[in-house]
């Protein structure tokens, strides 16, 4: 009989290999689709990196959408090391998006850098606060983070829609439910498509870098990840370890609230996050929680993204299945996890090895 | 009579939530959390409206409706128990998947009717005897077959869940598939079981949607639905009596920011929105800060059982 057993210490190589499998494999599925809607799938996939690559403008866009994504990713990572379950990476975003718009609110006039700094601050702030109520709950009653999470997304985007269309609703906009566009001193200052927020994501990659692998903090949170009796044993302070670390993941993702308000939308609204919220979920998760591969995978992805809103206006392909593709791909890779970490023996081998 | 109008209009839309908490209340209790209740309701909305448009019947469109839902939790399934794969990202790839399958096959469908045959055949029915109960009667005793499907369904999941042999394996299951397997229990194939029901029932409840609940297919029908069925769950305790509560009340919130816009009130519409996930929130501190188990989720929720790490 067949048995399955954990691998030992899965080889990169093997890693890498058995996931492009798995993304030409997926490829290949999503292929029929392609032809169901209509179009030829090779023109469409060469269509994608067309349109991601094909100009500086377009280039621009995907980075565009790729760094809101990394630094939710990166926020969503820290948490996730400690085996805490933020899938609230939605609302932490939202709740600094409304946290950056408050400060706009409440003092319009700050000169440029004054202005960016204060944001940054409180929109750290407003996202820490959706988690860390979540994560004190954790703490000390074991509260199942992950439902209270997701259900803190709704509660944010409720009131992100009470400020649209009623508290905040902008007078000037003839009815539209809208909230006012930021003033010309509350933007992030831009080149040729390209703005200052990719400068912050870089500093904060580097920083989360030293933080995970190098600091005494991120060696506790992994510890406390890998087992709570171990964390306690060796002297760490476990509600002090995810207080911090609820802190840190859910402000960055706060920031990100901040940096799509002020460059690309312009203006809070419900629309403002795209669903990034959880794709940054399935990002960090297969990255492995590791830094570096965050970084490429969040690249892929926005190629995906920048790729699917291109072939629709090219190619007249709905949208809808650029979301389906992506869903395969990820089935795919998800399922390719299995090869990696597991394998197959006969009873007679294992009893060998036993 | 204006409330009892408000109360008959709460339990029709609190149904779609009640089909779909049903099926993630068996899917949880087994030890799966699936956020792909979203997705598996748009496929089953969306399946269901193009089978019951193609075909004009309302048998075929509900039974394509559940297999749909159950082919989504599927593959959610094929990945989380036999493949290992985690299952809040799998739950919310499916999701994606979903919503992206509803949309496509759902595009040239928008702005169609729901044949005659089967407007009909869901219209609402009073029922002798219980009908004519005052208030009670109007309010749930004179609707759609599909809701009185859904009363039988409550019962029926309770008697398999705590009164068989069945649902108590299926109990063991989530709470400790050690010793659930170490008894002799199949534990992959009561999850594939239950999981495969779960979808069913989500697209079910997908299904009333586009079936019953409107008559022009929209852009978007389900439209987040799935995500308070979702929260019900918790709401409900994992209990399928709790459940039905829950759901007419989160149904009766759904509606009431309609409703409630006729009147002056000190507090925005949208609080009545925000209602359900905050209610949620204070059910999930409560059940989590009292020491009793049997009110909490299942032990094992949310993780995976790998038998040869026992």
């Amino acid at each position: 009989m067949l048995h399955i057993v954990k691998k030992d210490i899965p080889k990169t190589r093997e890693k890498i290999v058995v996931r492009l499998a798995a993304v030409l494999a997926a490829l290949a599925l999503a292929s029929i689709l392609v032809l169901v809607a209509g179009a030829n799938p090779f023109e469409l996939y060469f269509g994608i990196i067309q349109g991601c690559f094909g100009s500086v403008y377009r280039f621009a866009a995907t980075i565009e959408k790729m760094v809101p994504l990394l630094v939710l990713s990166l926020g969503v990572m820290v948490a996730f090391k400690m085996r805490f379950w933020n899938i609230g990476a939605e609302g932490q975003f939202l709740m600094g998006a409304v946290g950056t718009t408050l400060v706009v609110r409440l003092l319009p006039d700050l000169p440029l850098p004054i202005m960016l700094t204060l944001m940054i601050v409180v929109s750290f702030f407003f996202g820490a606060v959706w988690l860390i109520v979540p994560a004190f709950l954790k703490a000390r009653f074991g509260t199942n983070e992950t439902l209270f999470t997701l259900m803190l997304n709704y509660i944010a985007l409720t009131l992100v829609t009470a400020l649209q269309y009623d508290f905040w609703k902008d007078p000037a906009a003839s009815g539209m439910p809208k909230i006012a566009n930021l003033p010309q001193n509350a933007l992030l200052p831009s080149a040729s498509g390209f703005n200052l927020s990719i400068l912050m994501a870089v500093i904060i990659v580097l920083v989360m870098y030293y933080f995970m692998n190098r600091s005494k903090i991120g060696f506790e949170i992994a510890v406390l990840g890998e087992s709570e009796n171990t964390a306690r044993y060796i002297g760490i302070n476990v509600t002090k370890t995810i207080m911090i670390a609820a802190l840190i993941s859910g402000g960055l993702c706060g920031v990100v609230g901040m940096m799509q308000v002020t460059s690309v939308s312009g203006a809070l609204s419900t629309q403002i996050t795209g669903g990034l919220g959880f794709t940054a979920i399935i990002v960090a998760w297969l990255s492995g929680l590791k830094v570096p591969f965050v970084v490429v995978n969040s690249f892929a992805f926005a190629v995906l993204l920048q790729g699917a809103s291109y072939i629709q206006t090219a190619f007249q392909i709905p949208g809808s299945v650029a979301e389906m593709i992506q869903a395969i791909i990820l089935f795919f890779i998800l399922g390719s996890e299995f090869v990696i970490q597991y394998r197959f023996v006969s009873d007679k081998t294992k009893r060998e090895v036993a | 009579m204006e409330f009892v109008f408000f109360l008959t209009a709460a339990v029709k839309a609190g149904t779609c939530l009640l089909y779909a908490t049903l099926g993630e209340i068996i899917s949880e209790k087994v030890g799966h959390l699936n956020l792909g209740v979203e997705g598996m309701m748009q496929m089953g909305a969306v399946v269901g409206f193009i089978a019951g448009f193609t075909f004009g019947n309302p048998y075929i469109a509900v039974l394509c409706a559940a297999l749909a839902g159950a082919c989504g939790a599927l593959i959610y399934g094929f990945l989380t128990i036999s493949l290992k794969a985690n299952q809040v990202v799998t739950g919310l790839t499916l999701s994606i998947f979903g919503v992206g399958f509803a949309a496509f096959f759902g595009k040239n469908f928008v702005g169609k009717k729901v044949p005659e045959a089967i407007t009909t055949f869901f219209a609402p029915i009073k029922l002798p005897v219980l009908g004519d109960i005052p208030y009670i009667g109007q309010i749930f005793f004179n609707q759609s077959v599909y809701v009185y499907f859904s009363y039988f369904l409550v019962i029926a999941i309770y008697i398999y869940l705590y009164k068989t042999k069945w649902g108590l394996n299926t109990r063991m299951v989530g709470e400790n598939p050690v010793a659930a397997d170490a008894s002799g229990i199949p534990v992959d194939q009561y999850k594939y079981f239950n999981i495969a029901l779960c979808g069913a029932l989500c697209g079910l409840g997908g299904a009333f949607l586009s079936l019953v609940y409107i008559s022009i297919y929209p852009v978007n029908v389900v439209s987040g639905r799935g995500w308070i069925a979702v929260a019900l769950v918790i709401f409900a305790m994992w209990n399928p009596g709790k459940a039905l509560l829950g759901a007419y009340f989160f149904g009766a919130l759904d509606i009431a920011s309609f409703w409630l816009q006729q009147y002056t009130l000190p507090v925005s519409i949208y609080f009545f929105t925000a209602l359900p996930y905050l209610a949620t929130v204070f059910v999930l501190i409560f059940t989590s800060m009292r020491k009793t188990s049997n009110k909490k989720e299942p032990a094992w929720l949310g993780k995976n059982y790998f038998k040869e790490d026992r």
